[in-house]
């Protein structure tokens, strides 16, 4: 099933994903994950081949706590995006890496800005996505992993929205 | 208005009436923040790492600590050695990697050879110097003072600083308290962030009850509440260790903690978390804590202390088992390690439960911690006005009136010892009300 799926398409998926996230259309977002099995980690700026089970992550988010992660930023009681932050996510580099049976592994490297009471804080990374594709063309995400580039969160200090 | 070239009236302390306040110049002020850097960190001990960081011979880790680059070394004769990393020579940083293996340090910019234990071991064209250069005085300096702790690592810049065990104080068997919980390591990864705000606000913040259930709503009302978690009443100690019933203990030197080790000083929901996740693992743990130390030290082991401070910039977080430093590089801006100190032998869904409960809440990408780094960079943002608008109060429950949830007393505790280290250059006489 994965055979047939171009490049092209998973481009297309990941800029309305990012689409998303930049107009903080979270709810939408969050149903883009597979609801049982999806997973958003982020493992610490040292460390990132790190195992959620046994290492310390900044973010390793099943699908309750991701959730609940979303819920929270909807809220308004999340005072570090209460005002929200201005984002804007840049995806490019988008490869397909594997296809094993419905799963497709694909990397992009990001940078996203966020802007808030006049700092600019760029995060800069690659996302590795664990994607199933669907019969609309689009895609489930089964995971989705961020690995910063950053030495250290210095000066952002937080990652408080979804990079 | 006092200002940094007269520290004396930054505080004002009056017992008598039940008022605590404190100027916020101290939060701006550049000749503050370098009194600071030289009465405070460059006089204490600070924290460094675990050796769990660099277990094996030829292990090392670099870091700054106290504004210094060292290199925290596993030399190849089995000692750990904190390291000044620079080079002897001419001054470049001798290790320019974050952690690894070894068997030499090479500076690249001359091409000297140290050993894993600091020794200086070539030197290229040797023959061009005198007879008067003296090899084996030049290899890496050692920081000051260097102090293994249960494989916790201080340090201190001041050659002439007291012992580790006459700083600690009363701090000491809080701390132990903490590292009887098992075989302790730092697990692999690190938080490293910052924050845009005045180091001493985060020493308040990490011990501050008042602020949880405001900042932290989203953490009660949401988290917890979808995790199926209630919080549940705290109760009181075991008799024999306390007589404080519920709050801040001063531990003497600065250092205090907001309970003294108790089971139930530990926010309840910890064992809640726990025990759904992990129940099995965690009841032969705790039976395995029980024959270690009898019921009474095992429930206070496995309870914790509380958050505590170790002056001036460690902070133990027990309920979470977060171990946290800071350092500030300017009155406005400090930069933040974090670190989670668990039990080696945990089978894997303990540790897995204990992981996702310290992420719930802790660190950068928390459900808690980015509210945290919120606030305090509004504090500093309102400190704009501190020539308008002068005082901070700091003075919840004292007079000991603990009627309106928690008080302040943790932070009057911290101010009174930098208080007397910034004017005396002394450790305050006693820090309580």
């Amino acid at each position: 099933m994965t055979s047939t799926i171009t490049r092209e398409q998973v481009e297309d998926f990941l800029y309305a994903e990012a689409d998303l996230l930049d107009s903080w259309r979270l709810d939408e977002w969050v149903g883009l994950f597979d609801q049982e099995r999806g997973g958003y980690y982020m493992p610490t700026t040292d460390h990132p081949d790190g195992d959620p089970n046994v290492d310390l992550f900044l973010i390793a988010d099943d699908m309750p706590k991701l959730r609940s992660r979303v819920e929270q930023l909807l809220s308004g009681l999340t005072w570090a995006e209460n005002p929200r932050s201005r984002t804007r996510h840049m995806v490019s580099n988008v490869r397909i890496l594997g296809r094993d049976g419905d799963v497709l592994s694909v990397t992009a490297n990001f940078v996203v800005f966020r802007m808030r009471f006049q700092n600019i804080d760029p995060y800069i990374g690659t996302y590795h996505y664990k994607l199933s594709p669907r019969d609309d063309g689009a895609f489930t995400i089964l995971e989705r992993r961020v690995v910063l580039d950053l030495e250290a969160l210095r000066p952002h200090g937080k990652v408080s929205f979804i990079v | 208005m006092p200002d940094g070239s007269n520290t004396a009236g930054l505080i004002l302390d009056d017992r008598e009436d039940g008022i605590f306040r404190v100027h916020r110049s101290v939060f701006v002020d550049r000749e503050i923040f370098e009194r600071e850097r030289a009465r405070i960190f460059d006089r204490s001990w600070l924290f460094a790492g675990h050796v769990s960081e660099f277990p094996n011979p030829g292990d090392f880790v670099t870091r700054s600590v106290g504004g210094r680059p060292l290199i925290l070394a596993h030399g190849d004769d089995a000692k750990i050695r904190v390291l000044m990393n620079t080079c002897r020579h001419r001054g470049n940083l001798v290790c320019r990697e974050q952690k690894g293996t070894v068997e030499f340090f090479r500076c690249f910019y001359h091409g000297w050879i140290y050993g894993t234990r600091g020794e200086l071991k070539g030197v290229p064209g040797e023959e061009a110097y005198s007879e008067a250069f003296d090899r084996d005085a030049l290899g890496l300096e050692p920081a000051p003072r260097m102090h293994n702790h249960r494989g916790c690592i201080f340090v201190s810049f001041d050659s002439e600083i007291e012992s580790f065990e006459s700083y600690m104080g009363d701090a000491l068997a809080v701390f132990d308290n903490t590292l009887d919980l098992g075989d302790m390591e730092f697990v692999h990864g690190q938080f490293k962030y910052s924050m845009r705000a005045n180091w001493k606000l985060l020493v308040e913040n990490s011990m501050d009850g008042y602020h949880a259930l405001y900042t932290h709503e989203r953490f009660f009302s949401h988290w917890m509440q979808s995790e199926g978690l209630t919080r549940q009443p705290v109760t009181a100690p075991p008799s024999a260790v306390s007589n404080t019933p519920r709050g801040t203990v001063p531990l003497g030197n600065g250092h205090v903690t907001t309970y003294y080790p108790c089971t139930d000083g530990r926010p309840a929901v910890n064992r809640g978390y726990l025990e759904k996740h992990a129940g099995d693992d965690l009841q032969k743990f705790r039976s395995g804590l029980v024959d270690r130390y009898g019921p009474e030290k095992a429930r206070m082991v496995e309870g914790g202390a509380g958050n505590y401070l170790i002056f001036p910039n460690l902070m133990v977080i027990d309920g979470w088992w977060v171990f946290r430093t800071f350092y500030p590089s300017s009155p406005d801006y400090m930069e933040i390690n974090g670190w989670a100190c668990l039990p080696k032998t945990d089978p894997p869904a303990l540790r897995k439960a204990r992981l996702e409960w310290y992420l719930a809440f802790q660190g950068p990408g928390g459900f808690a911690t980015p509210d945290d780094v919120e606030g305090l960079e509004g504090c500093q943002m309102g400190f704009a006005t501190h020539k308008e608008v002068e005082w901070s109060d700091i003075s919840r429950g004292m007079k000991g009136n603990l009627a309106g949830g928690p008080g302040e007393l943790q932070m009057r505790v911290f101010w009174r010892e930098w208080y007397a280290r910034m004017t005396t250059g002394k450790h305050a006489e006693y820090t309580g009300d």
